[in-house]
């Protein structure tokens, strides 16, 4: 009787204590809600795609070994000044206390089987997530060719014969091939949910991996600073089904202008927050011209100052 | 006639700058007639413009970086307003005037505010503390301090005449090349750093010769305190890498003014070299700063705590194991330029490395503070602030440092985030710790301890306030130096970061407020003692502030903490050592040539920027013919008399030997 007695008080005050964490727990999530629902996309632990998952689980491991340091690094570091404050009697003073060999060679070696552990992480994380790798995929890869231009993004879809600029539609669940390269100042092409970045640059090509598992809308931008423009060099990436992309594809060619060197040398002038838009056919190999710079460079700013102020600016 | 120098040149369409140069006109003024009224000028002019004591330069140095830093806060408080309200619409400062102010504030927050500030401090302490009567080459000093002050001039003229940047704090190509800034932004920033740098340069000469060759008999190298090791470690690495920021800037005016094609798209430039010869500069300059600021807070630690520095020779090697590891790791700052699986992984795991050394300078502090009697004073609170945050990012370095981790996190406020940490965190904090714990030092009075502590919890508050934000806003995808966006979740983060510097922009007032209310009240807070913190290094056994030829007679060092072990003798047998005899002491004469180098060194700055091609010729002519005049001339040292020699020393031990009473050995 008294047993189960104690047992059933027991498990009342478990139960409380579950409550209160709950209603502690509730309160919480109210409170954060408004942050939490207008604050908090953090697209980076939020990837769509292999390359980015993969990119998220080297970040959070490596995160997840530096804290196991530096966490009780912190903790000493409050712990050991506030005991040793000089108002504390209770703590020991060894004034002339400057050596000792076993606790150096603890605090070397502690960094350093860190450092070793992590050193592989790296070495492995650099070889498997190499921009320039091939996604593991029965088929072949959508080839894309990207050039960041003074301001906006032109992808050409060289399979297709199609152009884009400002928009990027792929399919999902086929590997993307990119292949980057830039008219005038460098960039650098990121789709934050689909994993890494890389630069853009005149008269080199770089080459990059990625892949979108689901349909759905991303948002792809330039993350090195290239110019006045730079704010608007952002650009809705669209991950669709791959018949609905054999679709749209097909629907585009012919449909638009001709993508030709002389309709590049238009787009080359600098030019801010574009409306996306479409090519219905592009000029075989044009992309190798801007690479191997027969096309030229973009011309740069009109005026002697540079303002971005007398580029014909759009939507503004 | 004026070259490019026209009136369109001013910016009488911009407010916010024609406001800030009127009131800016007004300050400088002010403070000429006040000096010239008050008849302070030839004090000035003879005491501190003119002087090459390492002591006066050290506090130019301090008070440029003190200016600036106003300057480079300004910038930022701009640019944290301009995130905050720039959601979907074009917010207050336009893209060409945005891009300047983040410019101008990475530009001037490391080149004219830590630079100055941690060789300022160098060049206060380390003479003293090794022992020595100067620096070993005086005129050299004031001269570099005079083409730092140049360089920061020229940068604060493109404010009001013409413009700055728009490239960024380091002018990548081929967007700083004449093709894409055609202006003379890119030009201001060239000629400012190229004369700034050849005075660091110059410094870091003076500095790494004074530690190797000028020190008091006795102060042999595993003597020296730690602080001096770093010097020397941080200026080794200035000699070695100041010369490359110097050829690569050259190399992109070359391709400015002359038509070169180094870095250019087209005709064989290759501005990746750019990326890779700045890092190269670049990556061991995060050092030129940081271990001078590892150097302080080991002082302070190990004042504060009451015991000698744990590990004294760990940390040397420490310190040496950076300086040489802080070259081999440069190109952590572009895994994304698609070099390739291999070199990534090395140099990842090169800036790795680099942890280990730091890790255990950390520990080495902690176990300073183990079994000692910590003391709260204001620079023990920097340094306790410093290495909480240092280690979080020390953390999110490394993080950085894992190639598929930069990947999705390179250029973002991540990034931003991060080196804020460690550089306010790390280097800004040091050279607050050492400011406040060398000013009793430098002028013979406390600062108000009340208002430091203040001053000390609305940074660091506010510094978390203003910088936890933009880790989020990195790990939400928003890249760095963006004028305006469009995404709505961003904005809330942005707010919280305006606020911290809000925040911070209090702690900066009340350090203002410390300053003015110290000096007003300097009776007060007198320092008779010449060693209000209880010190262990040398000089602490100079008056304060101390005599232009700091020691009366060479002392004799016995040990690491050479003043300690020569106070707890004087406690031991309640008498100080018996008074020496004393000489007359040579000391360098005052030198204008620094001053004057630097009227003609901002003249054929200013004429090379905006191509006044005679006056190039004019500025350079003067500043060739006042090299000849001090490299001939024949006087440069005046004797100081023993007799004076001895009345300083006598006074200072006269107030030792009133305090040796009340001094006990520690138990």
């Amino acid at each position: 009787m008294r047993t189960s007695n104690r047992r059933i008080l027991r498990s009342v005050s478990h139960r409380d204590e579950v409550r209160w964490v709950q209603d502690a727990l509730r309160w919480c999530a109210i409170a954060a809600l408004p942050l939490l629902l207008t604050a908090c996309h953090f697209a980076v632990l939020d990837p769509r795609g292999p390359i980015g998952r993969e990119d998220r689980t080297i970040l959070i491991d490596s995160l997840a070994i530096m804290l196991a340091i530096g966490v009780p690094t912190i903790i000493a570091t409050f712990a050991f000044a506030w005991w040793f404050r000089a108002s504390n009697k209770r703590a020991r003073y060894r004034p002339d206390w400057e050596f000792s060999g076993a606790i150096e060679l603890v605090v070397w070696a502690i960094p350093a089987m860190t450092i070793l552990l992590l050193g592989g992480v790296a070495w492995i994380g650099s070889h498997e997530l190499d921009p320039a790798k091939p996604l593991p995929a029965r088929e072949a890869p959508v080839e894309i060719e990207v050039i960041s231009l003074d301001w906006k993004w032109l992808f050409i879809y060289p399979q297709q014969g199609i152009a884009s600029i400002n928009q990027l539609v792929v399919p999902a669940g086929v590997p993307l091939h990119f292949s980057l390269t830039s008219a005038s100042v460098w960039n650098v092409f990121f789709i934050p949910q689909l994993g890494s970045m890389i630069y853009t640059m005149n008269g080199m090509t770089t080459q990059m991996n990625l892949q979108a598992d689901e349909p759905g809308t991303f948002r792809g931008l330039s993350a090195h600073f290239s110019g006045d423009g730079f704010s608007d060099m952002h650009f809705a990436v669209r991950a669709v089904a791959a018949n609905e992309f054999e679709t749209w594809s097909n629907a585009q060619r012919g449909a638009g202008p001709t993508l030709d060197a002389a309709a590049y040398k238009k787009l080359t002038e600098q030019s801010i927050n574009e409306p996306p838009s479409m090519f219905g056919a592009v000029t075989p190999g044009l992309f190798g011209q801007v690479v191997r710079q027969v096309l030229a460079p973009g011309p740069g700013p009109a005026t002697d100052r540079g303002s971005a102020a007398e580029a014909p600016a759009k939507g503004h | 006639m004026w070259g490019k120098l026209t009136w369109e040149a001013i910016p009488f369409h911009e407010p916010i700058i024609m406001v800030t140069s009127a009131v800016v006109a007004v300050a400088i003024t002010g403070v000429l007639a006040w000096v010239i009224l008050k008849g302070y000028l030839p004090y000035i002019w003879k005491e501190w413009l003119s002087s090459v004591d390492h002591k006066r330069i050290g506090v130019m140095y301090v008070v440029l970086a003190l200016v600036m830093l106003l300057r480079g806060f300004a910038d930022a408080i701009m640019m944290r307003g301009q995130q905050a309200v720039a959601l979907g619409s074009a917010g207050f400062l336009p893209p060409e005037h945005y891009n300047q102010v983040f410019s101008a504030h990475g530009t001037i927050m490391i080149f004219f505010v830590a630079m100055p500030f941690v060789i300022g401090l160098m060049n206060f302490a380390v003479p003293l503390q090794l022992g020595a009567r100067d620096v070993a080459f005086p005129v050299l000093n004031s001269v570099g301090f005079w083409l730092t002050a140049t360089g920061a001039l020229l940068v604060n003229i493109s404010l009001f005449i013409g413009e700055f940047a728009r490239t960024g704090w380091l002018p990548y190509p081929p967007l700083s090349e004449l093709a894409y800034s055609p202006g003379v932004g890119v030009d201001y920033y060239l000629w400012a750093l190229q004369i700034s740098g050849a005075g660091t340069l110059l410094s870091g000469v003076n500095l790494v010769t004074t530690v190797l060759k000028v020190r008091a008999p006795g102060m042999t190298y595993l003597h020296m305190p730690i602080f001096c090791w770093t010097t020397l470690a941080s200026n080794l690495l200035i000699v070695a890498a100041f010369p490359i920021l110097t050829a690569t800037l050259a190399m992109l005016l070359l391709d400015r003014y002359l038509g070169f094609h180094f870095f250019t798209n087209d005709a064989g430039g290759n501005p990746m070299m750019f990326m890779n010869l700045i890092w190269a500069w670049g990556h061991p300059e995060v050092y030129i700063l940081a271990l001078p600021a590892f150097g302080i807070f080991s002082e302070v630690f190990s004042t504060f705590s009451g015991k000698p520095l744990f590990g004294y020779r760990s940390m040397v090697a420490a310190t040496m194991g950076i300086c040489i590891l802080s070259f081999m790791v440069w190109l952590h700052h572009f895994f994304t330029m698609g070099a390739g699986a291999d070199v990534n992984a090395i140099f990842g795991i090169a800036t790795m490395i680099i942890a280990v050394p730091t890790g255990v300078k950390i520990y080495n502090w902690l176990f300073t503070m183990y079994t000692g009697r910590v003391v709260f004073a204001t620079p023990m609170l920097w340094a306790l602030g410093f290495v909480v945050t240092f280690v979080i990012g020390g953390i999110t370095g490394v993080l950085l440092a894992v190639p598929p981790a930069d990947f999705v996190l390179h250029n973002s406020l991540f990034l931003v985030a991060h080196f804020h940490n460690v550089i306010i965190g790390g280097v800004l904090f040091g050279v607050f710790a050492g400011y406040e714990y060398w000013f009793p030092k430098a002028f013979g009075f406390r600062l108000h301890e009340g208002l430091g502590k203040a001053a000390f919890w609305c940074w660091i508050i506010g510094f978390y306030v203003a910088f936890m934000p933009l880790y989020a806003l990195g790990l939400m995808g928003m890249t760095r130096r963006m004028q305006h966006y469009n995404v709505p979740e961003w904005q809330p983060w942005l707010l919280v970061a305006a606020a911290g510097a809000a925040l911070i922009a209090i702690g900066v007032a009340l350090q203002i407020t410390q300053l003015v209310w110290s000096i007003r009240h300097r009776d007060a807070l007198r320092d008779k003692t010449g060693d209000p913190w209880n010190g262990r290094t040398l000089e602490w056994l100079t008056p304060s502030p101390p005599p232009m030829f700091n020691f009366a007679v060479m002392p004799k060092v016995e040990g690491v903490e050479a003043y300690w072990i020569k106070k707890q003798s004087a406690i031991e047998r309640q008498a100080l050592s018996p008074e020496p005899e004393y000489h007359d002491i040579h000391m360098p004469r005052n030198s204008s040539a620094g001053f004057i180098c630097a009227f003609f060194s901002v003249t054929m700055g200013f004429a090379l920027i905006w191509h006044i091609w005679w006056l190039v010729i004019v500025a350079f002519i003067g500043a060739w013919a006042v090299f000849v005049v001090v490299a001939w001339r024949d006087e440069h040292e005046e004797a100081i008399p023993a007799a004076t020699v001895a009345e300083v020393d006598r006074a200072n031990r006269a107030a030792r030997a009133e305090r040796l009473p009340t001094l006990r050995a520690p138990s």
